[in-house]
């Protein structure tokens, strides 16, 4: 039963999260609000917001993430439910991956899901709004993923949040460029699956690989 | 195990005193081979090599550009080894160079980024533009940067070594998927004009210097790397005894002076 840690981590967190449900709302919240504030810095022109549109959702939604992943084990650091998830005789790898899991269905997902009422505002071609939900859908659980890893190494320091994107936002970049293309193709009339294709070819090798780096940070940095 | 003779040499690797007192008998010939390849380099390259057809003697620049970003991105590669060694076998010396890579290669990125920005001016009109390369190229200077930082953050010396390790080799595996992506986003948004003016096949009397230059900047990178090596080293040891004496021997010689 390898699974147990998985699971057993991914129902607490959602839990925690439900319990916490103002905290849970505020990348939400963000993700809408400084795309309010794309228009009224570069204008109401819908035809010039709807060519910027691909770029500036894919953007919001990683600054979004990337604000969340800060907090992904600082709690569980500093009341020692980290320490006792490093001593469990299980692989941490399990748990380390039922947390992020629960961390993209309170962010990535609710992201997505809002992410059809942002792309209308900013006069997305309609054409292009499924391929915008599949991409952030999938992208933002990259971001979870990859964002943990710089959570993991950041997490027992006092100001780690500015490091984290320090650390972090370089590691992203190959998932914004495909996220976006992916939309903008879409726009184009082009054949949008390539580069979705290619963005869940990143998710599948950072579900297999980020774990583990987590787990190492979480072993090696912070078990002193 | 430690009998087999074989291994003896890597164990010694671990005593960053034995790195110490090593480097410090090839230093004067690595500096020697360095300063003499770079005269070479340099005098052939800046003054003999015959001028460029399109671009006149602004592509000259390419003799330092050309090296320094060769070095940028190999010196990462021997960060993140160093790294890995570091984390597998726990090896002290290790993290020392791991460390001493960081600056060296971001300084390097640096300044490949800053010799294309000013060879960009006279031939592409102007010093930046979103180019594959160089975008990847500045992708890697905050890779660099992340290591840096990271490393500086922890209080506890081990426990910064090994996040950086971390980050250096996750950004090991990510630099091939960020150089192909920046590749293909390149050629996504292709603007029609950006085209390197000279011909991809160089003229030897051009490629020989380059050469010389090339070789000259791979014993500088390592010159550096053993002079920051070293201090780091003198630095982390300043209470064994062997840098005591060290210390005391120093100051005894400066006496009798």
């Amino acid at each position: 039963m390898n699974n147990i840690g998985f699971l057993a981590y991914l129902r607490r967190d959602l839990l925690l999260a439900y319990r916490r449900r103002g905290e849970a709302a505020s990348p939400l919240m963000f993700f809408l609000l400084v795309s309010t504030l794309i228009p009224l810095g570069v204008g109401p022109d819908s035809a010039r917001l709807a060519e910027l549109a691909p770029g500036i959702i894919w953007v919001m939604a990683l600054l979004a993430t990337l604000l969340s992943t800060e907090g992904l084990f600082a709690a569980d650091h500093q009341d020692g439910t980290l320490e006792q998830m490093l001593i469990s005789p299980q692989l941490v790898v399990m748990p380390v991956l039922g947390k992020v899991a629960a961390h993209w269905l309170v962010t990535g997902l609710p992201l997505t899901m809002v992410s059809p009422l942002i792309g209308l505002m900013l006069s997305l071609p309609e054409i292009a709004i499924v391929p915008m939900m599949i991409s952030l859908a999938v992208g933002t659980a990259c971001l979870s993923l990859v964002g943990a890893v710089g959570a993991a190494l950041t997490v027992s320091l006092r100001k780690g949040g500015l490091l984290l994107s320090i650390v972090v936002i370089p590691l992203y970049t190959p998932v914004i460029i495909f996220g976006s293309a992916t939309v903008q193709t879409a726009i184009d009339g082009i054949n949008w699956l390539p580069p979705l294709a290619v963005l869940l070819a990143m998710l599948c090798a950072a579900i297999a690989l980020c774990p583990l780096a987590i787990a190492g940070a979480l072993r090696l940095v912070n078990s002193n | 195990m430690a009998s087999s003779k074989g291994w003896t040499w890597f164990y010694r690797l671990g005593s960053p005193r034995w790195f110490y007192e090593t480097t410090g008998r090839w230093l004067p010939w690595l500096g020697a081979v360095t300063l003499l390849l770079i005269s070479i380099g340099l005098v052939w390259g800046l003054g003999f090599a015959p001028q460029d057809a399109k671009q006149g003697n602004s592509f000259r620049i390419i003799y330092l550009h050309v090296p320094v970003s060769f070095l940028a991105l190999a010196g990462y590669y021997l960060m993140a080894i160093a790294g890995a060694i570091g984390l597998v076998w726990r090896m002290k010396l290790s993290y020392v160079v791991m460390k001493s890579a960081a600056p060296i290669g971001a300084a390097l990125t640096f300044l490949a980024l800053f010799t294309g920005a000013i060879w960009g001016k006279p031939t592409w009109g102007t010093y930046w533009v979103w180019d594959a390369r160089i975008t990847s190229m500045l992708i890697l200077l905050f890779l660099y940067l992340g290591v840096l930082a990271l490393q500086y953050a922890f209080h506890s010396q081990e426990a910064g070594s090994k996040a950086g390790a971390i980050l250096a080799l996750v950004g090991t595996i990510n630099i091939p998927i960020i150089y192909k992506s920046v590749d293909w986003w390149y050629t996504l948004h292709q603007p029609a004009t950006i085209k390197l003016t000279s011909a991809p096949s160089m003229h030897p009397d051009m490629f020989q210097p380059l050469l010389v230059m090339i070789a000259a900047l791979y014993c500088f990178y390592a010159l550096a790397l053993i002079l920051f090596t070293r201090a780091e080293i003198l630095r982390r040891e300043r209470d064994a005894t062997w840098v005591r004496d060290l210390a005391l021997q120093a100051e005894s010689s400066r006496e009798n002076e």
